[in-house]
């Protein structure tokens, strides 16, 4: 999977005055790579509103991560709180965005990444609260498994997340709008041909006339 | 109103059997102090409370490692390979909430209430339907409160009335934990005289507290150092 490609794909989402959660993952490398240009508070569920990369390791503060262990900094006009507080933000629609990973996708636009029974099972972290409630979600995932299957399906086979939450589908291979009547390819990896793209991909899509290239 | 105490004498209060919640979200926050000396005691049959389960060899890890614990109540355990394997082998149990429902059972468990109404999961797998109900016109379901025996709480700063300070993302669980146990044990990693702390910028009242483990004290420093 070529993770440099959906981490540059997905900082052109971000605009100034968002606030942007990133989950764990592939999510919270995007703070390494967004404009310091930006406006933007990245909201952090261990409790933290406005944090941003370090500058160098000496300024590590080891009581001072995200949600994902990572050392950060934080930038002007940061605010701390507890974990109530956190997911009160969350829970009222305060966060305007949402990156997250997944299992799987569907063409529902439901969620599933918290459990595969038996064998993987990290638990839902803040995932199901920031897919219910947050007015925008998008999701970064390889287009399909180590073994080849898409995880973009018809409809999702493990325990959902929550259903019916995500706005856009990022992968290595496509850009994908949920919309009412279904997904609609918005865009599709240089190098790639739609065929191939329908070949690998579970959902039915959606083609317009005007497709882009990322 | 001295609430200092020596570890050992503190942590030897805890019975088997007992629940204890513990603070922090990854290490920041995590009392590891009183962890590793309740690893030493070797109580067993606990149900332990907290947010995530450390990393391998880290914090509670040990304790479930151990064998000491029976049930993990939990929101993310991902970064902990061990305990995975260990729940997989049902060799613990453990319960899985999302992260602002357990931070909102503990709350509402430390504002001395019962539960709270939720439409968080209704979708998912986690609603039990016997717990839906019909409120204001939607479907929501009941959430109860979470109280524990005890909490492993860990602060930057306090007095020795127990007035805490919490640094950074360090707070995560730990003022939500301190309100909702009913014996609370605080390791400090500074004491102040209560003179140098200002009212307006105390976290957790000292009412919640019952006991404080200063971690300047000799005994405590090899053990701060190797965290």
């Amino acid at each position: 999977m070529n993770v440099n490609k959906i981490i540059t794909r997905a900082v052109q989402e971000l605009e100034s005055g968002q606030i942007v959660n990133l989950g764990i993952g592939l999510p919270t490398k995007i703070l390494d790579y967004i404009s310091p240009d930006l406006d933007i508070f990245f909201q952090s569920e261990n409790g933290l509103l406005g944090a941003q990369k370090i500058s160098d390791e000496t300024s590590i503060n080891p009581e001072l991560i995200d949600a994902g262990g990572k050392y950060i900094g934080i930038r002007n006009g940061a605010s701390f709180f507890d974990s109530s507080v956190s997911f009160a933000m969350i829970r009222r629609g305060k966060i305007d965005l949402t990156i997250m990973g997944a299992f799987e996708v569907d063409q529902e636009g439901s969620l599933a990444n918290w459990k595969i029974p038996g064998y993987f099972s990290p638990g839902i972290g803040g995932a199901m609260e920031l897919a219910q409630k947050t007015p925008k979600v998008i999701i970064l995932c390889s287009h399909n498994d180590k073994k080849g299957n898409s995880k973009i399906l018809k409809k999702c086979k493990l325990p959902l997340t929550a259903k019916k939450c995500i706005s856009r589908i990022i992968t290595d291979k496509a850009v994908i709008d949920v919309t009412d009547n279904g997904l609609v390819l918005k865009e599709i990896a240089d190098g790639l041909t739609l065929e191939e793209l329908i070949e690998q991909t579970d959902a039915p899509l959606i083609i317009p006339q005007n497709i882009g290239t990322f | 109103m001295n609430k200092l105490i020596a570890i050992e004498d503190v942590v030897a209060t805890i019975p088997n059997g007992a629940s204890i919640m513990v603070g922090g979200f990854g290490n920041p926050g995590t009392p590891f102090t009183l962890i590793d000396e309740l690893l030493k005691q070797g109580q067993r049959n606990l149900t332990i409370i907290k947010n995530d389960a450390n990393e391998t060899s880290l914090g509670i890890s040990k304790l479930i490692e151990n064998g000491q614990i029976d049930k993990l109540i939990t929101s993310h355990i991902g970064l902990n390979k061990t305990v995975i394997d260990m729940m997989n082998e049902q060799k613990v149990k453990v319960e899985f909430y999302p992260q602002g429902i357990l931070a909102e059972k503990i709350r509402n468990a430390g504002a001395g209430c019962y539960g709270f109404l939720t439409d968080i999961g209704l979708d998912t797998e986690i609603t039990d339907k016997a717990l839906l109900i019909e409120h204001q016109g939607k479907q929501l379901r009941i959430e109860s409160a979470l109280y524990a025996d005890f909490a492993f709480i860990h602060a930057k700063l306090s007095d020795s009335y127990g007035n805490l300070v919490y640094e950074s993302s360090a707070m995560n669980f730990n003022p939500l934990m301190a309100m909702a146990a009913n014996n609370v044990i605080v390791e400090i990693s500074h004491l102040v005289p209560s003179n140098q702390l200002n009212p307006e910028h105390i976290h957790t009242p000292s009412a919640f507290v019952n006991s404080i483990v200063n971690l300047e004290l000799s005994s405590h420093k090899n053990k701060l150092a190797s965290i």
